[in-house]
């Protein structure tokens, strides 16, 4: 399937059979962050996550002439990738632990459940002036990044491709080899885990503002007794 | 449209995937339900904080290396 974000596709790969520097290094800079975050995923090594994407990127000096435009060029890196980091992680004692852990608290989701069940806990306002003002607080930031971290293996791959990179569906199964359907639950599962993440900040943030309302008045009221 | 039928299209209701035929029997049922309506809103602002996760610079101390390889790998091709 190609990419239709990715029209200069074809020109890029010409320029780099070609061996055209500029254009390999404006590549490198475009995909290094994907491809590290995408790499940390299978390690919390920082050295073998560098490891896969250099390996990564010497796949694809080599096979760049083999290329065949089949899926986007980004798409075919990011495959490279993955295929590396089964090996080289598989082999590393430090691999990440947790895949077989159990889904995130909160809500349980199966795609279809249809009429079985209501909310276990029903969302509430966060409780915030400007919602979106906070997400984009370096605060908020920190707490996204964390649960980002925490989330199981395949969710995390997944969250990070959609929605930290900005891939398709389409793309993000070809890389991982899902199937629609476990893409689309993965992705719930992750955005739900940090969304919950938020929820519980954001609620904790509600309880100590209104503590400290309730002891503001408390305060005042010894004041206005004198 | 139940709670659980409106949480199975809240992602594609963001990706903008939300297929025409369901569309508005999904945003009838946010309308009335405000459990919903705040877990689609949260789940939005949750989705704009992880792209923001991308902004983060990362480090690159083998570009120069990786570049030399390239030079060196393109120049002894020997295809």
């Amino acid at each position: 399937v190609r990419d239709p974000l990715d029209e200069t596709g074809d020109d890029q790969v010409e320029r780099l059979r070609a061996g055209d520097e500029p254009a390999f290094s404006a590549l490198v800079d475009e995909l290094h962050g994907p491809l590290l975050r995408l790499a940390r995923t299978f390690t919390r090594s920082q050295a073998l996550a560098e490891d896969i994407v250099q390996e990564t990127w010497i796949g694809v000096i080599r096979g760049i002439d083999r290329f065949e435009g089949r899926s986007s060029l980004r798409t075919w890196i990011f495959g490279i990738l993955i295929r590396r980091a089964r090996t080289l992680a598989a082999r590393d004692a430090r691999r990440r632990v947790g895949e077989a852990a159990a889904s995130p608290p909160g809500l349980e989701w199966e795609p279809g459940a249809g009429k079985r069940g209501l909310w276990s806990r029903r969302p509430i306002p966060w409780g915030l002036d400007d919602p979106a003002s906070v997400v984009e607080g370096e605060e908020a930031l920190a707490i996204v990044a964390a649960a980002f971290e925490n989330l199981p293996e395949s969710q995390r791959q997944v969250v990070q491709l959609r929605d930290v990179e900005g891939l398709s569906a389409t793309e993000v199964c070809n890389i991982l080899g899902l199937s629609e359907t476990n893409q689309r639950v993965l992705l719930h599962r992750g955005r739900a885990a940090v969304r919950n993440a938020l929820d519980r900040a954001f609620r904790e943030g509600e309880r100590l503002r209104a503590l400290g309302l309730a002891i503001g008045s408390a305060v005042l009221g010894l004041g206005g007794v004198g | 449209v139940t709670c659980i039928e409106s949480i199975d299209r809240m992602d594609a209701a963001l990706d903008g995937a939300l297929p025409e035929e369901i569309r508005s029997g999904f945003h009838d049922h946010l309308g009335e339900c405000p459990a919903c309506r705040n877990y689609f809103e949260q789940l939005g602002l949750t989705v704009r904080a992880l792209g923001r996760l991308a902004a983060r610079p990362e480090a690159n101390p083998g570009r120069a290396a990786l570049l030399e390889l390239f030079r060196r790998g393109r120049r002894n091709d020997p295809d």
